[in-house]
């Protein structure tokens, strides 16, 4: 007999692979050219544009909107790429709820701000369907930078270098490269393969190669990378996952970082099991994604549990809805205190003087699977270099406490854990790189 | 409820709403479709003389302007006069208007400048028991090229004798329909006049082009690889039009000519305004061939709820009302001083009034850390383009200064009115 959503544990195929495929189809399906009129259409042109202030990567928002309202996406998708060499990606999975759309004008003029991710996406898949690489490199300089990591960070600071004329090999430690944006966010975010093909035509520009399988401690030493080039970038991200500190055991608990990352190397997903009672712990994007897409793969129950209260929720109030609408439960201000052979204890929590405190109430949640995405935590960073409050230090050029050596992303302080953010910095910090190793030229 | 009923030039209709002679009138299955909408009149497209029809293009009649969202504002046409055969024209009308007594049915003429095809024209028209005619001095594209339409009514003394002709051949109230296309209006108004016209209705279409192809460097519409000028119309024409009105019925030569308003009338509002500026009725036409008939609907309850709101009782009333408020630049009140006030809490922070000013005006609106807009009275001149910039109504306003109170600008006091014909820097000024 065919799995279905009642079958108890830990199982694939519980729903049909139709349905499957329906439910990781696009979040936000591409505008086609007369919605993508009406929806340039609606942008003011702002002086000063506070999407564009708000934009981590200062893409020229309004600019790129009216070359787009003028029949020209192509060259909107140069104004975007020109300040974000991954805006293809950041289009379908930035936050822009929080960020240029949470600052359009338009939500003062009738709650509806310009639609400002799907515009930037309409234009970068225009050009991107060209199938030319729209940059050039510049004259060759004989430089030669390692960067290590080629998620955001790594790949938007590789492709300026190489843009600049420097020759750029990237480090990996899997076997595919685009990090989180090919083992984390969200399938359903950027389905049909897009992050390695974005990571394709980025390549195209020349000047980049890539080893895959070679990551800091395991074959690759920074020692041995700056002996060899002539500046090093870490994009290494948070690697190591927080444990959860709870009595008892259970056999269904996972990191969601890892549960992700096989359902996105999954082709049809038809074959990625999941609980049919899943309780997901933790309250930012990665709870959000693995309980949205627990659901999608047919979990009769999805519970998101957080400690805290929703104000405190990392995940923007869009995915908190997002979930909700997809049939997850969130559970707020509830803290894991065990676990059990079929489920988990949460202990109540209220914040008392400033302080989260368990009131000494309890439940327990029946669960076959149990996922953890309680917050990542830096591994692998050489020794050599200072760490503040978990991650790389780094100043505002992301160069690090070494000289010679530069960080950005996630494994780098400053900013918020974004793609958008990585791309920032990776892109400051390869222009930070071009000056030193040119003298600014 | 106010009373639409309308009386123009001896030709009485329902509502002073009429369909301009154009395509949405070529033919009776059409106009039943209008009367049936409610309209309250319509000018039958042009009849041309007896013998072979004229010929259409069969490629693109029709080329465009639009705003956002694809809204119409503009529409250009090379279609010509009617191209059926003159006897069904008239046998259609005839039917039509016994069909329709209570609505205005009024039929748009041109022939060549010559006496006799106007006689005989006249005389086949009066037989269908129309209203009235027109006579289409107007239109600026194929006709014109052959010695009517527009060419005609660019000449003052041709208007004027086949107007005349009209008058003598015929017991019909004659319209005469003026075209844009020339640099005073008044005179072909006037000329309309002498010989006779109960009444001018204007403007006919623009000369245009509403755009070029940029892959195969044509003109829009293209016919064939090939484009040649239309006759622009629509929303985007309004103005112009409403100035040509407004010259006519301020004018002491045409003072008190009977005018039918034309030139994108889309809402009730625009007929208002036309009235109000002097025009007995309004012709609408791209509205129309935009929305359907059933926009006249709108047009109805429209203007009878406003002339309820202000207490008018018929549309007589409304006619003219503006009139004496249309004057010469130099009537203007160089004392009149105002200033721009930003409304904060309506203010949705754009930025685009600072743009406007600090790029091309005055520098008057400074921009605050907050994106907090505020108006420089010293430097105000009150152009009002920050007004006509801003996206949101009301949100920026002008505010009369006082008599007596002190022009941060210029730190001097109000003083009463006075215009340039006394201005000291005028040196053609009468002095006091």
């Amino acid at each position: 007999m065919p799995n279905d959503q009642s079958t108890p544990g830990i199982v694939a195929g519980r729903l049909s692979a139709d349905q499957i495929a329906r439910n990781f189809g696009d979040l936000h399906p591409p505008l086609d050219d007369h919605e993508a009129r009406v929806a340039a259409d609606r942008c003011y042109f702002c002086h000063d544009a506070p999407c564009m202030t708000a934009c981590p990567t200062s893409i020229d928002i309004p600019l790129f909107i009216r070359q787009i309202a003028t029949g020209t996406a192509e060259s909107a998708a140069r104004t975007i790429f020109e300040q974000n060499i991954l805006g293809g990606m950041c289009a379908r999975v930035c936050p822009t709820e929080t960020l240029c759309e949470e600052a359009c004008v338009r939500n003062d003029a009738e709650c509806q701000p310009v639609q400002i991710g799907r515009l930037q996406r309409y234009a970068t898949d225009k050009l991107m369907a060209k199938d030319k690489h729209p940059f050039t490199r510049a004259t060759a300089t004989g430089k030669r930078v390692a960067v290590v990591g080629a998620g955001p960070a790594g790949l938007a600071c590789a492709h300026r270098l190489a843009m600049k004329g420097h020759d750029v090999t990237i480090f990996d430690g899997r076997t595919k490269g685009g990090g989180l944006n090919e083992f984390g966010i969200a399938a359903y975010k950027a389905p049909g393969n897009f992050a390695q093909a974005e990571l394709d035509w980025l390549l195209g520009i020349g000047g980049i190669s890539v080893e895959y399988g070679k990551r800091l401690g395991d074959g690759l030493s920074l020692d041995h990378l700056q002996k060899g080039h002539d500046a090093v970038f870490l994009g290494i991200g948070l690697a190591g996952v927080n444990a959860l500190a709870v009595n008892g055991s259970h056999d269904g608990l996972a990191a969601a970082v890892d549960w992700i990352a096989a359902l996105r190397q999954s082709g049809g997903k038809t074959d990625v099991a999941v609980g049919r009672d899943v309780v997901v712990i933790g309250g930012g994007m990665t709870a959000i994604d693995a309980a949205v897409q627990a659901r999608l793969l047919g979990a009769e129950t999805v519970t998101i549990a957080y400690r805290r209260d929703k104000a405190a929720m990392a995940a923007s109030e869009f995915e908190q809805d997002l979930a909700t609408s997809k049939g997850v439960r969130i559970l707020y201000n509830v803290a894991p205190k065990s676990l059990g052979k079929d489920g988990i204890t949460l202990a109540r929590t209220a914040t008392r003087g400033g302080k989260l405190v368990e009131t000494g109430e309890t439940l327990t949640l029946p669960a076959d699977q149990i996922l953890r995405a309680i917050g990542q935590t830096l591994e692998g960073a050489p020794g050599v270099l200072k760490i503040d409050g978990g991650k790389i230090a780094v100043d505002a050029s992301g160069r690090t406490s070494v000289t010679g050596v530069w960080a950005g992303g996630d494994c780098a302080t400053g900013g918020e854990d974004l793609t958008v953010t990585a791309v920032a910095e990776g892109r400051d910090a390869a222009e930070d790189i071009h000056i030193s190793l040119t003298g600014g030229v | 409820m106010a009373d639409l009923r309308s009386e123009f030039a001896g030709i009485k209709s329902p509502n002073p709403f009429w369909l301009a002679s154009a395509p949405p009138t070529d033919k009776e299955y059409n106009v039943r479709r209008a009367y049936e909408a409610g309209w309250g009149g319509v000018v039958w497209k042009t009849l041309g003389e007896a013998g072979p029809p004229v010929v259409n293009v069969s490629g693109p009649r029709y080329g465009a302007i639009w705003g956002a969202d694809r809204r119409l504002l503009g529409l250009n046409n090379i279609e010509l006069i009617t191209d059926r055969p003159l006897e069904v024209n008239l046998r259609e009308i005839k039917q039509v208007k016994r069909d329709y007594p209570d609505r205005a049915l009024v039929v748009s003429l041109m022939v060549p400048c010559e006496e006799e095809p106007w006689k005989n024209i006249l005389k086949a028209v009066e037989e269908t028991e129309a209203d009235g005619v027109e006579l289409n001095f107007g239109c600026p594209h194929g006709m014109a090229e052959r010695g009517m339409g527009s060419a005609v009514g660019q000449v003052p003394e041709y208007i004027e004798m086949v107007t005349r002709w009209v008058k003598q051949h015929s017991r019909m109230p004659c319209i005469v329909k003026l075209t844009p296309n020339i640099t005073n209006i008044l005179y072909p108004a006037e000329a309309a006049k002498r010989g006779g016209a109960d009444a001018v209705s204007l403007i006919n279409t623009i000369n245009s082009i509403t755009s070029v192809n940029l892959d195969t460097f044509t003109p829009e519409p293209t016919i064939d690889g090939l484009g040649a000028h239309g006759g622009y119309c629509g929303p985007a024409v309004k103005p112009i039009a409403l100035n040509m009105v407004a010259e006519i019925a301020r004018s002491a030569n045409t003072a008190g000519l009977p005018i039918s308003g034309i030139g994108g009338i889309t809402t009730w509002r625009d007929a208002a305004e036309f009235m109000a500026l002097g025009a007995g009725n309004v012709q609408v036409c791209t509205a129309a061939m935009t929305y359907g008939f059933k926009v006249v609907q709108e047009m109805i309850s429209g203007l009878s709820q406003w002339m309820d709101e202000h207490g008018i009782a018929s549309v007589d009333e409304v006619v003219g009302r503006a009139v004496p408020k249309v004057k010469d630049w130099k009537d203007l009140n160089l004392n009149y001083v105002t200033k721009a006030v930003i409304d904060e809490d309506l203010c949705i922070k754009c930025g685009r009034c600072y743009a406007a000013c600090e790029d091309t005006s005055h520098q008057a609106i400074e921009m605050g850390e907050d994106r907090t807009f505020r108006v420089k009275d010293e430097e105000c001149v009150a152009c009002n383009l920050c007004v006509n910039v801003c996206p949101v109504e009301s949100c920026i306003t002008m505010k009369e200064l006082p008599l007596g109170a002190v022009d941060p600008r210029t730190g001097r006091k109000v003083e009463p009115y006075a215009n340039w014909t006394t201005h000291p820097n005028n040196t053609a000024a009468v002095q006091g």
